[in-house]
């Protein structure tokens, strides 16, 4: 990571909505550089190694998976935060199971997407509202059969956690309505994201091909 | 981005099923099977292999392929090799007869010999042939170019010199092919006489299908075909009508309201929100919007859009579990309704989040705002009737409702039933 300001680059098939990424971000963050389609910005990201890639989850030619997916393996640092506009199930869970470090939704204003980027820069992970609706809504059946209980369940911290983001809730009022520490609201987060990315749930894939959209 | 415009409408084309074409991709020899296959939604190597297998007892096989190939068009075009054939009866169906007829003539003449096998291997056999010879004729690079791959896998001896693109040497190889093709399959079938005992009546009544196919196969072919193209047609037109009147209802309205109000920012975010959700709901949600389905996430949504039109906020309802709507859930969205428009309009927040679950049985339904909050120990005259439709409420149904807010801290109301 650079010492200053988190390099930032941009991934999304509209100019227009590009543009206005970059004018809200400002001074926030340092765009480094931007692509439309899956084969430049995976050239681009690989060369410039920015500090977050913020990923449409809609492009053409395979989607923001795609780029995760053949990033990864050359640039592990390189961290991803998942921009969608259209809330589908399959195609959150699906960048997030690729590797994506976070969610937001289109709408989200330039300061909380400044937020977000830093966040996710430093290793943290990024839920929305409804991404931990998602995930509260995936793994709410009973437990069933599972091969792996440790990552096919939440733990019931796990769910508090989840249930205040989704109520509205900034980590900060998280930590103090549970009485824990922020770093320990963080923690929970990452692991239900491990558990989110590795769990063969059978109701995650399901679910998430059954409800096309929310 | 031509690609991607492109892309799309040629899986149109593809996907729409009924249509009767061969397949210009997926294909072995002339993509009948393949096209086939896909109009009637069978998986293509089904088709082949039955063709394979048809052919192999008795020829019938060979001969539908061949008339598949002569009378499917291929896709993207609207004539068949048969109808092209039957357009232009000028010098090419002449030699084609001709040589049917001296193939005719050899096979008579084999038979008079005393070395024939079964009338009824041999006619199908005899059939494709001569449409094997028609499609040489009208083909186009493509069919070709797959009969050519197909010829030239016959050992061709002391012609190694051959011009490959020589029409009436490879026509000559074609028709000594399938000859080749009938005799072997004959001797087989004849070093197997109990099989071919057994199976002449199957032979028998596939020779009557196939002699009513040709008949009147185009006519029905070229009907359905003609349907389903006319169909086709009028469902894109009506689809597009559609499209159109809900834009300029919708899309259109919202733009002109907003170049109108370019000087409130508030008010184009608010018509903004609201032309999304709608045109979204429309795009994507119309299976749901069935009039039987009502549940409790949907009420909120609509509960939440509602509030939002009116007090100009951005309300974001997430839910985890539905409840169908009854008398008590109703009370719960009018609650929780109740408890948006005062977040709306006192807090100051420009975000109401609202998050519904239903758990063993019990449903929570979250309202919660960053705003100014208040103090509920002086909650002031005219919030009274917070109490009132909020509390009292949720109570007379059987739930309760907490309010949580302090000065500064925002305001958060959980409703449980």
């Amino acid at each position: 990571m650079s010492a200053d300001r988190v390099t930032v680059f941009l991934v999304d098939d509209h100019e227009l909505f590009r543009k206005g990424v970059r004018a809200e971000l400002g001074e926030a963050v340092e765009v480094v550089g931007e692509a439309s389609e899956v084969g430049a910005a995976v050239e681009m990201i690989v060369e410039r190694r920015p500090d977050v890639v913020l990923l449409d989850v809609h492009l053409p030619d395979g989607g923001g998976r795609a780029v995760v997916q053949q990033v990864a393996p050359v640039a592990p640092e390189v961290r991803f935060l998942a921009l969608s506009v259209s809330d589908a199930a399959e195609d959150v869970i699906g960048v997030i199971r690729a590797g994506a470090r976070g969610y937001v939704t289109k709408t989200i204003s330039g300061p909380e997407l400044a937020d977000a980027i830093r966040r996710v820069a430093e290793g943290d992970v990024v839920f929305s509202r409804r991404l931990a609706g998602f995930v509260l809504d995936a793994f709410a059946a009973g437990p069933g059969p599972s091969a792996d209980p440790d990552l096919d369940q939440l733990t019931t911290r796990e769910q508090e956690v989840l249930r205040l983001i989704a109520r509205g809730y900034p980590y900060k009022a998280i930590a103090t309505e549970l009485v824990i520490s922020a770093r320990t609201v963080e923690s929970h987060v990452s692991s239900v994201l491990h558990k989110l990315q590795l769990s063969n749930r059978h109701d995650l894939t399901r679910w998430a091909a059954e409800r096309r959209l929310i | 981005m031509a690609h991607a415009i492109i892309e799309p409408v040629s899986s149109e084309t593809r996907s729409i099923p009924g249509r009767w074409a061969r397949s210009p991709t997926d294909r072995v020899l002339s993509g009948a099977c393949g096209g086939v296959g896909r109009a009637v939604g069978v998986d293509p190597l089904v088709l082949r292999v039955a063709v394979v297998a048809l052919t192999v007892v008795g020829g019938t096989g060979a001969l539908l392929y061949v008339l598949a190939w002569l009378l499917l068009p291929q896709e993207g075009s609207d004539t068949s090799l048969a109808v092209a054939a039957a357009r232009d009866r000028g010098r090419d169906l002449a030699e084609v007869l001709a040589i049917g007829s001296i193939v005719l003539g050899a096979v008579l003449l084999v038979r008079a010999t005393g070395v024939w096998f079964n009338d009824a291997f041999v006619w199908p056999f005899l059939l494709a042939a001569v449409g094997l010879a028609v499609i040489w004729r009208q083909a186009g690079d493509d069919d070709r170019s797959s009969l050519l791959r197909v010829v030239d896998r016959f050992p061709r001896p002391g012609t190694p010199t051959m011009d490959l693109r020589s029409r009436r040497a490879a026509l000559a190889r074609v028709v000594a092919g399938v000859v080749f093709v009938v005799l072997g399959v004959a001797a087989f079938l004849a070093a197997n006489d109990a099989f071919s005992a057994v199976s002449q009546g199957v032979l028998a009544s596939a020779g009557i299908v196939a002699g009513l196919a040709l008949i009147t196969g185009p006519f029905w072919l070229r009907m359905g075909r003609d349907l389903a193209l006319e169909r086709r047609r009028r469902i894109r037109s009506e689809e597009r009508a559609e499209v159109a009147a809900h834009l300029h209802d919708s899309v259109l309205q919202t733009l002109a309201l907003i170049q109108r109000n370019a000087e409130d920012p508030r008010a184009i975010v608010t018509m903004a929100r609201r032309q999304e959700r709608e045109l979204r709901g429309w795009l994507f949600e119309n299976e749901q919007d069935l009039p039987g389905a009502e549940t409790l996430a949907a009420a909120l949504t609509r509960a939440g859009e509602e509030v939002e039109g009116l007090h100009g906020v951005t309300v974001d309802v997430v839910s985890v579990g539905d409840l169908p709507l009854d008398e008590r859930v109703r009370a719960l969205v009018a609650a929780a309704r109740e408890a948006m428009v005062n977040a709306a309009k006192w807090s100051g927040d420009l975000t109401v989040s609202v998050y519904a679950e239903v758990r063993d049985g019990e449903a929570s339904v979250f309202v919660r705002d960053w705003g100014a909050g208040f103090d509920l120990e002086a909650v002031a005259p005219d919030r009274h009737g917070v109490r009132e439709s909020i509390v009292d409420r949720m109570a007379r149904h059987g739930g309760r409702a907490v309010v949580k807010t302090a000065p500064g801290e925002g305001t958060e109301v959980e409703l449980r039933l």
